[in-house]
């Protein structure tokens, strides 16, 4: 499948948050507002990368090898935890402004099902590394995309009546459903794509 | 009783302890589970091949695998009744899914009619939608498939020319599981003189493969194809 | 609390889908019909009483520092123990529920509980909690599940209401999950506290 073909379906026609469903507790925790959404999805971004980058090796070199695909999960969720921790500690020492912008971000990844998702996911698709880390960059610009136009709806309906019952969540979660109708118009999109260049 | 204490040799301790013991449940589990789970996939696939070629006390041949021409593993698998071939399923993937591939397994028989199908994996197609597959070309449904030839039938969706009414507003789920349709019959008639006998000559179609004597080996293959510019569709062992 | 009353306390006061909001994924994922939904829920709160109940035994011989990472641990052998059950005797289940099932183990409801009562309670109380998460969890699934497949295909657990053509099958896309899950959640709201 060509690059651009694949990075076009993450980010609109599959998108992880708004078709498949990855990642809605970021997605309505954190999306008050612009900018924080946004660094939101940067942080994804930065450890959907490193952890593809780590976990592919380890599944295709050590669990692949003895045999051990059924501790994927258990790996996998270990190996996350663990370099959220380290991209942490390194972030504080070296990059201290970097870090004060994700800081409050990075604990709350672990349990970010994007990122475990999408590990998993380059090996059920049986992507090659290349594939992958294409994969999970367009993924993770996808999540932001979705984050950063939710939190921008947020901020107007913030300062909107809406009925007592439906204010906070409800109301979010149906603004969230628009804006998966609206991204069901990218339907097709990538079909049409390729074949209109041939890719 | 009271908390360990945080010492470095108590964390690394539980943590390795913990770890150790999930891990040998995991094993036990995963041993214990191993067979059924392989037996799940083959009673899977059995059911499916008896599906799609339904003829009362057939019995399924060893499955051969042949690449299809949208570079995919195809699966062969020649049912016979009493040693007589009376048609073949064939598990063909599509690439050109909604949202990734679609599996599919089709029978065919000898003269080439689908006899029936069954759709393996649609799970990246739409609910509701793509994913009527497994019922919206069957007997006797709106884009009814079966006893149609695709040697003589255009098995495409009305839209592109073709006499198969698409799943309503499902047109490249349609497209994709005729496309898998036309992988599955492109590998059965490329090699359809492996499946039955090795002396009856199958007309080539346009890109086929040129399954002389050079190519039967894997040497041979690769030899057969540089020279003609042609894919074997089919490792004959015999 | 008695025994009864933490069940309760997890299917209505504590319910994790409706008031607390935890573990939206597979709440909005794996409910395009009520059968699906009901299977999640199962999954979930078979790994929910388990880890509860060992988590809530092994608790005082765990050392504070490193808790998170030995209740991951734990959660994800169990929800690894019951993808591997669903593939050798339920295929069909683990097919439908596919990339949700070891996504258990990022469930905020699970560790959630882990946390917040397991740690703290006996371990046949915590067994209770679990029970009452689970359910209330499983409860929430199978009503929105009930709801877009009947909004959406006119079928209620595969049974045929009304014919499928009159269906809206927004209700089973993607937009449905958000806004099913969004009236259900002003509903359940509108029921219990805020009228």
């Amino acid at each position: 499948m060509s690059y651009i073909i694949m990075i076009i379906t993450a980010i609109f026609v599959n998108n992880i948050v708004l078709a498949q469903f990855l990642g809605i507790c970021p997605f309505l925790g954190v999306s008050k507002k612009v900018d924080t959404a946004g660094w939101m999805g940067l942080a994804v971004l930065f450890v959907m990368l490193i952890a593809t980058l780590v976990t592919y090796p380890i599944y295709y070199g050590v669990l692949v090898p003895f045999g051990l695909g059924f501790m994927q999960t258990i790996v996998y969720i270990l190996v996350i935890a663990a370099l959220v921790q380290m991209v942490e500690i390194i972030l504080k020492k070296s990059m201290p402004s970097l870090y004060s912008a994700l800081g409050v971000f990075l604990p709350l990844i672990t349990t970010n099902c994007t990122i475990l998702g999408v590990a998993i996911n380059v090996i059920n698709f049986e992507y090659n590394i290349g594939e992958a880390v294409v994969y999970a960059i367009a993924t993770a610009l996808g999540f932001t995309l979705a984050m950063v136009l939710f939190a921008g709806v947020r901020e107007q309906i913030a300062i909107t009546k809406v009925p007592k019952a439906m204010e906070g969540t409800p109301i979010a979660l149906i603004t969230a459903g628009l804006l998966a109708m609206a991204f069901m118009g990218f339907s097709g999109v990538d079909k049409g794509l390729s074949a209109a260049f041939g890719l | 009783m009271a908390k360990l204490e945080n010492s470095l040799k108590n964390m690394v301790l539980s943590l390795t302890a913990i770890t150790l013991i999930v891990g040998a449940l995991l094993g036990y589990v995963a041993s214990v589970t191993d067979a059924p789970i392989a037996k799940a996939k083959a009673d899977k696939q059995a059911k499916a091949i008896s599906a799609v070629v339904p003829v009362e006390g057939a019995v399924p041949g060893e499955a051969v695998s042949a690449t299809a021409p949208n570079g995919t593993e195809a699966l062969i698998f020649p049912v016979t009744k009493d040693g007589q071939l009376v048609g073949n399923a064939v598990q063909a993937i599509t690439k050109n899914g909604f949202g990734g591939n679609v599996v599919v397994m089709v029978g065919f028989s000898t003269d080439g009619e689908i006899l029936g199908y069954s759709v393996l994996d649609c799970s990246n197609e739409t609910p509701g939608l793509g994913a009527k597959m497994p019922t919206w070309f069957q007997k006797g449904e709106k884009g009814d498939v079966i006893g149609k030839n695709p040697t003589t039938n255009n098995l495409t969706v009305s839209k592109d020319g073709g006499e198969v009414d698409a799943i309503t507003a499902a047109t490249i789920s349609s497209r994709a599981f005729l496309d898998a349709v036309a992988q599955a019959w492109a590998v059965v008639s490329g090699s359809a003189d492996a499946a039955t006998s090795a002396t009856q000559q199958v007309p080539a179609a346009e890109g086929d493969c040129c399954c002389t004597e050079a190519c039967q080996t894997p040497e041979g293959q690769a030899e057969c194809c540089k020279a003609e510019g042609k894919c074997c569709k089919e490792t004959v062992t015999e | 609390m008695s025994k009864l009353g933490i069940i309760i306390n997890g299917i209505i006061k504590e319910n994790p889908t409706f008031v607390l909001l935890l573990g939206m994924c597979p709440t909005l994922g794996t409910t395009s019909s009520a059968i699906n939904g009901m299977s999640m829920g199962l999954a979930t709160m078979v790994v929910l009483i388990c880890s509860n109940i060992v988590i809530s035994c092994i608790k005082n011989l765990i050392p504070d520092k490193v808790h998170i990472p030995c209740y991951i641990v734990v959660i994800a052998g169990f929800v690894t123990v019951v993808q591997l059950l669903l593939k050798a005797y339920a295929p069909a289940v683990d097919e439908t529920l596919g990339l949700f099932i070891p996504l258990i183990v990022v469930n905020c409801i699970v560790l959630g509980r882990a946390e917040s009562f397991a740690a703290k309670n006996n371990p046949l109380d915590s067994a209770c909690d679990g029970i009452g998460i689970g359910l209330g969890f499983t409860i929430a699934l199978t009503l929105i599940g009930l709801c877009r497949e009947l909004l959406g295909a006119g079928t209620v657990f595969g049974a045929s209401v009304f014919p499928e053509q009159f269906g809206a099958l927004t209700f089973i896309l993607a937009p449905g999950a958000f806004i099913t899950l969004g009236f259900l959640v002003a509903i359940f709201n509108k029921l219990t506290k805020k009228a």
